[in-house]
């Protein structure tokens, strides 16, 4: 039982950085805007983040950090990609490459020291109940975030009047257009967002995951995310069934390598990635009949007047 | 008043001509700011990171060496990206075509094998990039799975394989218990140009695939093909091009490259198989592409110009403690001044004064 109770603990702290980035990114893609630098945007985070708690002690103006990083990071691809209608896909590769080198300069400084990590929920009695205590009460901040964050989108995007016309921008920019709306204003926004997030998802890294710095520690984290939305069919319900799945993978091959099973560590610490693309190919195969992408996701908009 | 952009009637030549140069003038001069933000001498670190390695034949041969790589990527890149494929795992294709050759280097190694051993390496790199730049391309074109996340994700897997080789498998057995291979055998190993000096002959076949690649594209109905499929994809379909067989073709020259660039650097400069045999040769390539406008000529200058920044960057940290990281900082931002640079091929800026009736929702 102890057992069982730790996995999910795990992949709940697995899952939680997926899920913050990919509900981000997947506002941003719903307004049309493929941002590919998540990756970029997360690193950035993780290395302000853990900047920000190292300098002030305090997880909250870390995470703090992280979220106005990702969303300057989010600024310089808006301004390429929506301002100067370069190509979205070139740009979003370029954040990145400038992001890894970016949370390296920043990062240098604070490599090998630690800090204490985000406390974790304790409520009297609750938190005690066994199996399911710990892991309804008593998570660490950043988890009940990620879940308060999904809810939001979900209700934003299907129930608020904002939510509809930001899914028209991302289904028919020029009928948005016509119609009236700021479409280049609010794909600023939706890009934005998506920066905030993935700037936050980085953040928990150093601040809750392990309490410490390491160049290069999203490993690839940004790109799962990405691959996490084409999971969900750009639907927020199905992130956190994707972001849970993958999270698991994780964590088991991390057991799976605890346990002696005998395989070689490399292959293990493959799986995750294997599992995406897998994932992605059966995906992409069970929708031949039709995409539920935003029709308009990727396209250069320049207004005309 | 505002600023927009707007659609110019035809592209401009002018812009074409010159936005590789401002695009470099920009950066240079964020650089500036960059180096007075971390205390250091703005004008000595320009010097260490441009000048100092143009003054001395090692520094060079050096450039030659690391541009080597960069440019048979880029070239492979181009391809893709003219056609509109994205392959950017490139760095797992270059570390799969390492691992390959190797195998032939690691099993001759000891033997009296012959002369043949070094080219068969080279062969089996290329097909063995061809072959993993493929999974992505065909998961594309049978199922429609996005070959940005594929073959993205095939870079982790390469690097964890040969991780896993060199500390497995293939562990020299005299190495003190280091990640490496033994040094390979002298007929394993791509020979020097110079003696006693770095240039080796990776550098002639990178001029030959420069050359191959501007013939095809210039004078052969692929080369056509290629370059119509990415900029008029409806004129292709009437065409009756296959887009599909184009991003199978693309990638698999592309991987080729890549591998052969792999294993080349593994045999010759490196000279033995250990892990970060690559400091992101895939990744920097996708910007020499770019900076080089898919051009394959101006694929050559631009690798020639970013070696130039790797070699710069290690001799300014030598000499003036300026973090490596700053290399990688100074590429990424040179890649967005290019993107934007380019941008204004196609459009220009305008001022307007607006309407108030009109702007109201449109802004």
């Amino acid at each position: 039982m102890e057992l069982v109770e730790a996995i999910i603990l795990s992949v709940l702290a697995a899952s939680t950085p997926l899920l913050i980035a990919a509900t981000g990114e997947l506002v941003t893609e719903r307004s049309g805007v493929l941002n590919l630098g998540v990756e970029g945007m997360m690193i950035v985070g993780a290395a302000c983040g853990f900047a920000g708690a190292w300098l002030t002690g305090s997880i909250f103006i870390g995470a703090l950090f992280g979220i106005v990083a990702g969303t300057m990071m989010s600024l310089i691809f808006a301004l390429m990609a929506l301002g100067l209608a370069v190509n979205q896909v070139a740009t979003g590769l370029a954040l990145t490459i400038l992001g890894v080198g970016l949370s390296g300069l920043i990062g240098a400084g604070f490599v090998g020291e630690r800090i204490t990590p985000a406390v974790h929920l304790f409520i009297p009695g609750l938190t005690d109940i066994p199996l399911v205590g710990r892991v309804l009460f008593g998570e660490d901040g950043f988890v009940y975030v990620s879940i308060a964050l999904v809810l939001g989108v979900w209700w934003f995007l299907y129930r608020t009047r904002a939510g509809l016309i930001l899914r028209a921008c991302g289904d028919n920019h020029v009928s948005a257009h016509a119609l009236g709306y700021p479409v280049l204003r609010i794909r600023t926004f939706a890009v934005m967002f998506g920066g905030a997030c993935a700037g936050l998802a980085g953040a928990y890294l150093p601040l809750a995951y392990t309490p410490f710095f390491i160049p290069g520690m999203t490993a690839g984290r940004g790109w799962i995310a990405l691959a996490l939305v084409v999971f969900s069919s750009w639907r927020p319900g199905r992130l956190v069934v994707g972001a849970y799945l993958f999270g698991a993978v994780t964590i088991l091959q991390l057991h799976a390598q605890g346990w002696g099973v005998g395989i070689p560590s490399q292959f293990m610490s493959a799986l995750p990635y294997l599992a995406t693309i897998i994932v992605l190919v059966l995906l992409s195969r069970a929708r031949s009949g039709g995409s539920t992408a935003p029709a308009a996701l990727g396209t250069v908009f320049v207004p005309d007047r | 008043m505002q600023l927009v952009l707007e659609k110019r009637a035809e592209r401009s030549g002018t812009i074409a001509l010159v936005s590789p140069l401002i695009a470099i003038g920009l950066t240079i001069l964020t650089m500036v700011i960059l180096f007075a933000i971390l205390g250091k001498n703005p004008l000595l670190a320009l010097h260490a990171y441009f000048i100092a390695p143009l003054t001395d034949g090692y520094s060079l041969q050096e450039i030659a060496v690391k541009a080597t790589p960069l440019v048979m990527i880029a070239i492979g890149l181009s391809l893709c990206y003219l056609a509109n494929a994205w392959n950017i795992g490139a760095e797992g294709q270059f570390l799969i075509g390492a691992v390959a050759g190797s195998w032939i280097a690691v099993r001759t190694q000891g033997t009296d094998a012959g002369a043949w051993v070094l080219p068969a390496m080279l062969v089996l790199a290329a097909a063995a990039g061809a072959l993993y730049a493929l999974i992505p391309a065909i998961c594309k074109v049978k199922f429609g799975a996005s070959e940005i996340l594929t073959s993205l994700m095939l870079v982790y897997v390469a690097d964890l394989f040969l991780d896993y080789l060199v500390r497995g498998p293939w562990r020299d057995p005299h190495g003190f218990n280091f990640p490496t291979t033994a040094e390979f055998d002298p007929v394993a190993t791509v020979p020097l140009l110079i003696e006693g000096g770095r240039l080796h002959l990776g550098s002639i076949i990178a001029l030959l695939v420069v050359a191959a690649a501007a013939i095809l594209l210039a004078r052969t109905i692929k080369g056509f093909e290629i370059r119509v499929v990415g900029a008029a994809p409806r004129a292709a379909r009437f065409g009756g091009f296959n887009a599909n067989q184009l991003v199978i073709l693309t990638f698999a020259v592309s991987g080729a490259l890549a591998g052969l660039a792999g294993i080349i650097e593994v045999a010759g400069p490196v000279g033995h198989l250990q892990p970060g045999i690559s400091p992101g040769y895939g990744f920097t390539a996708i910007i020499v592409a770019f900076l080089g406008r898919l051009n394959p000529l101006g694929i050559l200058i631009a690798g020639l110009f970013l070696a130039l920044t790797f070699i710069g960057g290690e001799q300014a940290q030598i000499a003036m403690k300026i973090p490596l990281d700053v290399t990688k900082v100074f590429q990424g931002i040179l890649l967005f001044y290019v993107l934007a640079c380019d941008s204004l091929i196609l459009y220009r800026f305008k001022l307007v004064f607006p309407n108030r009736q009109v702007t109201r929702g449109a802004g």
